[in-house]
């Protein structure tokens, strides 16, 4: 039975001097889930994940890892093993002897403790690595054998410090997938920190967005990009555009805000507990605009403007739309679903049309 | 480590890089340099050629310091061995050497440690206070202990002596290791604490292996900085004098100053040699000391 409160972080804050570096933090996290801390730097993640693994001290609050609480226990004494960003692979040891170092504890013997780093070699898909010097690795490499380091204590949770950061993307890809197929295998809860939100939303079951010190909101990467609950969140993940405007109250199912730039706009995606009045901000994401070059027979939910800017990605287009009413242009992502073999001409003049659906209409709060 | 390789040079956009600036070097020998070199060359000499004169005499069939040469002899090296005043006072010396040698170590491992990995309140003003015997004058330092150990009833003798080297030696051992522990990647001895051992199993296991060289180069050169130190030990000698005493009392005896410069001379180039070494050993292995990705 998978407990939701396999780790439970109660009104926790860490201080450095005046600084709070984490703010009276309060949630759980689910047995076998992958959960991701996600935040510019600075915003407190590292420190709550150091709080988890020991290294740090709660100034207030406590921490609960299933249901056993870990104030004033040490590091080397919690059910938890952390995967540095450094990698921290000690560098007089080999291969071998480093995944076999928190083992010395484990009162196995050593034919049994050999068997395990070779079974753990297999598992990160480095076979026969075990007499190699810690400098002959490369980065990838070390990665996965301080992954292997920690796994092999079959810790209750791993803790994972931006072990990816280091690594160039296309490595970087594929190790994101193949974690989260590891994870998925060995059923261990894993802590993820990040500053990618790619990088969350590709591994995560879910994901807490923090900043200054704060959680911001914690869902499933789909919920937090669809229903982002503040501004910062809807920001801080993918591309936005935020249109300022104030409630005039309801028609129907929707809710009419009157906005800067895109006029009187109808929102059906926050349902019964949108706001019936007050200044809101309006939010739409790029890939939520249709965009057209002829006049579309429709009589809401449609703006005209000139076409500012347009890039060409390959697979799908940025468009920049400048409309009357509001300054920065509107962001605009369209899939590149049939072949376009001419360049748009972006040239201030070129009018276009946008639409979009009432259910994309985002409406947040400041 | 590289992720991605840029493109030197011009790139898809024709766009041309910036020429190197050729190195001055090329194409002119030492001439740019020229000054520079001889003023190294002069300083140098300055410096070592009135110690080198100390060998030179040494071998110097006379008992006059003076050119010209007499001729090669080694007969104020037999002398020197077969002295016995001289070799005890050399067996003090070493003795009094490998405790501070020691003491210093120990004490400036601990200190390094506190320094390089801890948020100490006043970290600055407290190295600094640590680092004062260096900078005391020797003499005042030495007058300073001397009324001390009066003051407190404690006789002179070498292990006063020993504790005076040690006051001094230990900045030196806690400069060394400080930066051998500042190259060290801080997460080691934290993944060592996360993989289930405590503190000092982490020190032994981790801390130990990765700093010895820090360690022996810190023992050598405080062995060496309490052989060869004169003022403290005089000031703070009792019955039992240091190899620096003994030679300087044998100064006003003409005759047997050959022999003593024979002896400078051998503890110029043993002292050479360890320090050397030291300074080898305490280089050796600082590119592999961090475990991150390259």
């Amino acid at each position: 039975m998978a407990r939701e409160d396999y780790i439970s972080i109660r009104n926790t804050s860490k201080h450095f001097g005046s600084v709070k570096a984490v703010d009276d933090i309060t949630f759980n996290i689910q047995q076998g889930e992958f959960f991701s801390l996600l935040g510019a730097s600075g915003c407190g993640k590292t420190t709550l994940l150091r709080m988890l693994a020991g290294f740090e001290q709660p100034t207030l609050g406590n921490i609960y890892i299933d249901g056993q609480p870990q104030a004033g226990v040490p590091p080397h004494l919690r059910p938890v093993n952390m995967v540095f960003q450094s990698y921290a692979i000690f560098p007089h040891l080999n291969v071998h002897k480093n995944i076999a170092y928190g083992m010395r504890k484990s009162g196995l013997s050593k034919a049994e403790v050999d068997k395990q780093v070779d079974e753990m070699l297999e598992l990160i898909k480095l076979p026969g690595y075990g007499k190699r010097g810690a400098h002959q690795l490369s980065g990838g490499q070390r990665q996965r054998i301080a992954l292997a380091r920690a796994l092999i204590k079959r810790p209750k949770v791993l803790l994972l410090d931006e072990p990816l950061g280091a690594l160039d993307k296309k490595l970087r890809e594929q190790m994101q997938l193949e974690l989260r197929a590891l994870q998925r295998d060995v059923g261990i809860t894993f802590v993820f920190v990040t500053h990618d939100q790619e990088e969350a939303m590709t591994m995560s079951d879910r994901i807490a967005v923090m900043s200054m010190g704060k959680v911001l909101q914690i869902d499933s990467p789909t919920t937090l990009y669809e229903i982002p609950r503040v501004k910062e969140v809807a920001d801080f993940i993918g591309t936005i555009n935020f249109f300022e405007g104030e409630v005039k109250g309801k028609e129907g199912k929707a809710t009419v805000v009157e906005t800067e730039g895109l006029g009187k706009v109808f929102s059906t995606a926050s349902g019964d507990s949108a706001p019936t009045s007050g200044k809101i901000s309006v939010a739409l994401r790029p890939e939520k605009f249709n965009i057209s070059f002829q006049q579309p027979n429709v009589q809401n939910n449609v703006v005209e403007g000139v076409l500012q800017a347009a890039a060409y990605l390959g697979d799908r287009s940025h468009y920049y739309v400048k409309i009357n009413g509001r300054e920065a242009p509107v962001a605009v992502a369209s899939q590149n679903a049939q072949r376009q073999m001419q360049a748009v001409e972006a040239d201030n003049k070129q009018k276009v049309w946008l639409t979009w659906d009432e259910d994309s209409v985002l409406l947040l709060q400041s | 480590m590289s992720d991605t390789v840029s493109k030197a040079g011009s790139d898809e956009r024709g766009v041309q890089a910036p020429q190197v600036i050729e190195s001055k070097h090329e194409g002119h020998s030492w001439t740019g340099e020229a000054p520079l070199f001889i003023y190294a060359v002069w300083y140098l000499a300055f410096l070592y050629i009135p110690v080198l004169f100390l060998p030179l005499f040494s071998f110097n069939d006379s008992i006059y310091v003076a050119f010209p040469l007499k001729g090669f002899t080694l007969q104020w090296y037999a002398d020197m061995l077969e002295n016995p005043a001289l070799l005890h006072a050399l067996e003090n010396s070493v003795k009094v050497g490998a405790g501070v040698a020691i003491a210093s170590t120990f004490l400036g491992i601990f200190a390094a440690k506190a320094m390089t990995r801890y948020r100490l309140p006043g970290k600055g003003p407290l190295t600094s206070f640590i680092m004062l015997p260096l900078v005391v004058p020797g003499i005042i330092l030495g007058i300073a202990l001397l009324v001390i150990s009066n003051t407190i009833g404690v006789d002179l003798s070498l292990y006063t002596i020993g504790l005076a080297h040690t006051l001094v030696a230990v900045p030196f051992a806690m400069l060394v290791l400080m930066s051998r522990l500042e190259g060290f990647d801080k997460s080691l001895e934290e993944a060592s604490l996360d993989l289930g051992e405590n503190a000092f199993q982490t020190f032994l296991r981790v801390t130990l292996p990765l700093a010895w060289p820090g360690i022996l180069a810190s023992t050598l050169l405080t062995f060496t900085i309490s052989f060869d130190e004169f003022i403290l030990a005089f000031f703070l000698a009792g019955n039992e004098v240091t190899l620096p005493i003994y030679i300087w009392s044998q100064l006003r005896f003409p005759n047997r100053l050959p022999m003593v410069l024979s002896l400078g001379a051998c503890i110029l180039v043993a002292s050479f040699f360890i320090v050397t070494f030291s300074e080898v050993i305490r280089r050796r292995g600082v590119g592999t000391q961090s475990g991150a990705a390259i």
